[in-house]
């Protein structure tokens, strides 16, 4: 996993049918110390409750729709979780 | 397999039901001398106990993810899979 930022919602009429239901967000990538790292991406949600401006978990490739239920749909990146908590040692030697 | 240092912790009470109860530890990766390498970073999930300030092995690939969680649907890819008491790199860096 890694962390991330949501910073939008989409939504789209026209998709797969394996993506129906399901609520997109556009998830901006972050380093272990919560700098931007990356450009955003969009993203399902597997933790069915985040919004934009929630620190969150993602997970990308296979281990994305392993997330959905049923799980073999055509997604490639999904938030896992939303964090409530961020603790790090030492954010210099994070870096 | 990544060589790494548990940084800190991550805590989540929305998330994937999967990840429910399961401990997520920040991994920075670290150079064999045992520097951090100061930009790749995991969020694994802990499963050897493994503590704040500890190099640990992670295992960063789905399949062997479920091998080791012997669940083929589980929906994680990187796990802390072994706490380092040693590493030992000839002085060239060479074999």
């Amino acid at each position: 996993m890694r962390l991330g930022r949501v910073i939008g919602t989409l939504v789209a009429t026209v998709k797969p049918d394996a993506m129906k239901g399901l609520k997109l967000l556009i998830v901006r990538p972050l380093t272990a110390d919560l700098r931007d790292d990356g450009d955003p991406f969009v993203a399902t949600d597997a933790s069915a409750q985040a919004s934009s401006g929630d620190l969150v978990t993602w997970e990308a490739a296979r281990e994305a729709a392993l997330l959905h239920d049923p799980w073999f749909i055509p997604v490639d990146h999904a938030v896992v979780g939303i964090v409530d908590q961020h603790a790090l040692e030492s954010p210099e030697r994070a870096r | 397999m990544i060589l790494g240092r548990v940084l800190g912790t991550v805590v989540s009470t929305v998330q994937h039901p999967y990840y429910g109860g399961r401990t997520q530890l920040l991994v920075g990766a670290v150079l064999p001398d045992g520097t951090l390498d100061g930009t790749r970073y995991i969020l694994a999930l802990d499963m050897v106990g493994a503590g704040v300030g500890e190099t640990v092995l992670v295992e960063d690939e789905g399949n062997s993810a479920r091998q080791i969680l012997a669940d083929p649907k589980a929906p994680v890819r990187s796990l802390i899979v072994a706490i380092v008491d040693e590493v030992q790199v000839n002085a060239s860096g060479e074999a």
